[in-house]
């Protein structure tokens, strides 16, 4: 793919989309010919759409009043005092909604309406983003079509009663391994299906340029507002680590996102190891995957040598995913960010220190970004941002089972 | 001369049969293609598996999750086809997705093609940019067409870029669709086939998606230079007695 890119070898080196949607070698937008209308005509316009600022006043109010932004910077002390070193959690989990994901939703919604469609689709695993895409909805009275594999519509019971309560209809996926990725396959088909009318709200930064783009742009206000409050608590913007858990990928690159031309500030991005990365039961994209093509982006895929996909495995939902979107691809091929993973264990015990040390129950999704923190040796006084992305509500079951609670 | 430029030559209402490699048995592939050659069909579309078909509905993904659950990959079909040309002497295009392809190498995947004899392939998530800047030359060297979709969303700009790129015949997809609907000829449709033809193609054409029978495919044919028929016949594919089930399917056919 270099020669798509050669313009970018001499120049420092960039770590955003350009113009033909490829970060590095990594993106595109790898797509039927059927999706090529919807997805040009959100390429040719997401961008004068988002600059418009009528459009950046009503998102602007809406993550305000109805999703509580901004979301605080606490300092954990306890946590601090443990680790010996500032470690500050940017507190996604009191978003309305419990999670990061209702950041696109919104940014999505308010594009949607612009765009003229009255139809709305969305992929979902664990539910927190089928929850958001129906609160979005509602919220704006637009028809919402959820997709979500059948094993999760088992395993995420009170995120499906959520959504139809708030009017979504919930379609199972029966195809393939009936997960995450076989909702997406779904949620593309519809949209093949229905050319005209529909948008759909892909929920983390992966599909087709310019989704990832999109979607890093929409969430880029965690990390806005995280330097913003660095400095009004530490009166410097620059932490040492940003730490945040990548599934696809979608707190992290908010997380990220005003940190990456920084390079004196490190990103660190952690994945899920599952039941350990050699176990066969592992979502450790970056360690697992090899480069090729998933849900229409050049991107690091965890596949067979013949280019199948192949099923991964967490304990939670939300990283169960055998991709990266292409920018974390480019951050980690680059080596800007390191990726390093966190297994089921390590991640639950991390969810039960938080909990007992802070009072903060957090997603098990998130609990693996804090459980890298025991493997990190900080000299003292560090300043440490972790994307705390999600509430551990909708994980209780798993930490009540785990635990013997 | 490649033996698809050859076809449109000489024939018109071209009948085109999609099936998955290696189903409904592992072993099926060549079997199926002796037989639909013998039964009439005049150009066949072999699908190598992928385990995320977006482009296809329900039927055409339990084949493939079939095929790939018999073990069928790249290297196995290569391996099957190696003597396709002792038997089979219509053209054949090979019909999948793009992951599969890189893996494989697109420079090893061409160098196959052209070895075991096949003339062509549609790789319908391999976007235009990438196959004009990047792939074309390999495709070129082999001397194998690249076969591209087009939809009645696709604006006549892109269609006339597409005919420019295309050699071989331009795949028209009946309705934005998956694959596996039936064909309504309304006069939306109508318009659109009507504004096809109407613009003149370098490349003659096929109608696909939604072809199901000898009725729709008589009626896709009064628009286009033939039509390809695939859930269909998937469907009526029978694993106890493979080559019975094809002639049966293509009876309708030959009468």
């Amino acid at each position: 793919m270099s020669l798509l890119n050669k313009g970018l070898k001499n120049k420092t080196m960039n770590y955003f989309v350009n113009e033909k949607g490829y970060y590095g070698d990594f993106g595109g937008a790898y797509i039927p010919e059927m999706l090529y209308p919807n997805v040009e005509e959100l390429r040719q316009n997401y961008l004068k759409i988002i600059d418009d600022e009528d459009f950046q006043k009503e998102f602007h109010q809406l993550l305000k009043d109805y999703v509580g932004r901004p979301s605080p910077l606490y300092l954990a002390r306890r946590l601090s005092q443990k680790y010996n070193a500032n470690i500050f959690l940017k507190r996604e989990d009191l978003n309305h909604t419990g999670a990061h994901k209702i950041n696109n939703a919104v940014g999505q919604i308010l594009l949607a309406e612009r765009l003229g469609k009255k139809r709305i689709i969305a992929e979902t695993g664990a539910g927190q983003h089928g929850v958001a895409t129906a609160t979005v909805c509602a919220l704006r009275g637009l028809e919402c079509v959820v997709y979500m594999g059948e094993v999760d519509i088992q395993r995420q019971a009170p995120n499906v009663a959520r959504m139809k309560m708030l009017g979504a209809k919930v379609v199972p996926a029966t195809s393939g391994s009936k997960t995450l990725k076989d909702a997406t396959n779904e949620a593309m088909r519809d949209w093949i299906n229905n050319p005209v009318d529909t948008h759909y709200i892909i929920g983390s930064v992966v599909g087709p340029h310019p989704y990832p783009d999109m979607i890093a742009t929409f969430q880029s206000i965690i990390s806005e507002e995280t330097k913003k409050q660095l400095i009004e608590q530490t009166g410097n913007d620059q932490p040492d680590y940003v730490l945040a858990c990548v599934g696809g990928g979608s707190n992290a690159m908010g997380m990220f996102y005003h940190f990456i031309d920084d390079e004196k500030v490190k990103l660190i991005a952690v994945e899920a190891g599952g039941k350990g990365v050699d176990s066969g039961f592992s979502a450790a994209t970056t360690v697992l995957g090899k480069e090729g093509v998933l849900h229409g982006s050049r991107s690091i895929l965890m596949q067979t040598e013949d280019g199948q996909v192949v099923e991964p495995h967490s304990i939670s939902a939300g990283l169960d995913y055998p991709g990266v979107g292409p920018q974390h691809a480019h951050l980690f091929k680059t080596g800007r960010g390191q990726y390093v993973s966190i297994t089921d264990d390590e991640s639950l015990q991390a969810g039960l220190l938080l909990t007992q040390m802070e009072g903060i129950i957090p997603a098990i999704e998130s609990a693996h970004a804090l459980a890298y923190l025991e493997k990190m040796n900080f000299k003292g006084g560090e300043n440490v941002v972790v994307c705390l992305s999600g509430r551990g509500d909708k994980d209780m079951d798993t930490y009540m089972k785990y635990f013997g609670l | 001369m490649n033996r698809i430029k050859k076809l449109f030559q000489e024939k018109k209402d071209i009948l085109s049969i999609y099936y998955t490699a290696g189903y409904p048995n592992l072993g099926d592939t060549v079997a199926i293609a002796e037989e639909l050659e013998r039964s009439g069909a005049d150009l066949l579309e072999i699908g190598f598996p992928y385990s995320d078909p977006v482009a296809d509905g329900p039927v055409i993904q339990a084949s493939s999750k079939q095929a790939l659950d018999n073990g069928m990959d790249l290297k196995t079909l290569f391996a099957q086809l190696k003597d396709l040309r002792k038997t089979v002497s219509i053209p054949v295009l090979l019909m999948g997705y793009v992951n599969p392809m890189l893996q494989f190498g697109v420079e090893n995947f061409c160098k196959a093609c052209a070895e075991v004899g096949v003339d062509g392939c549609i790789v319908p998530d391999l976007p235009m940019v990438e196959y004009e800047e990047l792939y074309s030359p390999v495709f070129a060297k082999y001397d194998l067409s690249n076969i591209f979709l087009v939809t009645p969303q696709t604006s006549e700009e892109r269609i006339r870029k597409i005919d420019g790129l295309s050699n071989g015949f331009v795949y028209l997809i009946s309705s934005s669709a998956t694959t596996g609907k039936n064909l309504q000829v309304s006069d939306t449709t109508e318009a659109y086939f009507a504004r096809i033809a109407s613009m003149k193609l370098n490349n003659p054409t096929m109608i696909g998606f939604g072809i199901s029978s000898k009725e729709t495919f008589d009626k896709a044919c009064k628009y286009a230079n033939g039509a390809i028929i695939g859930t269909a016949f998937v469907k009526s594919l029978s694993a106890d007695d493979v080559q019975a089930s094809v002639k049966q399917f293509m009876k309708e056919f030959t009468l």
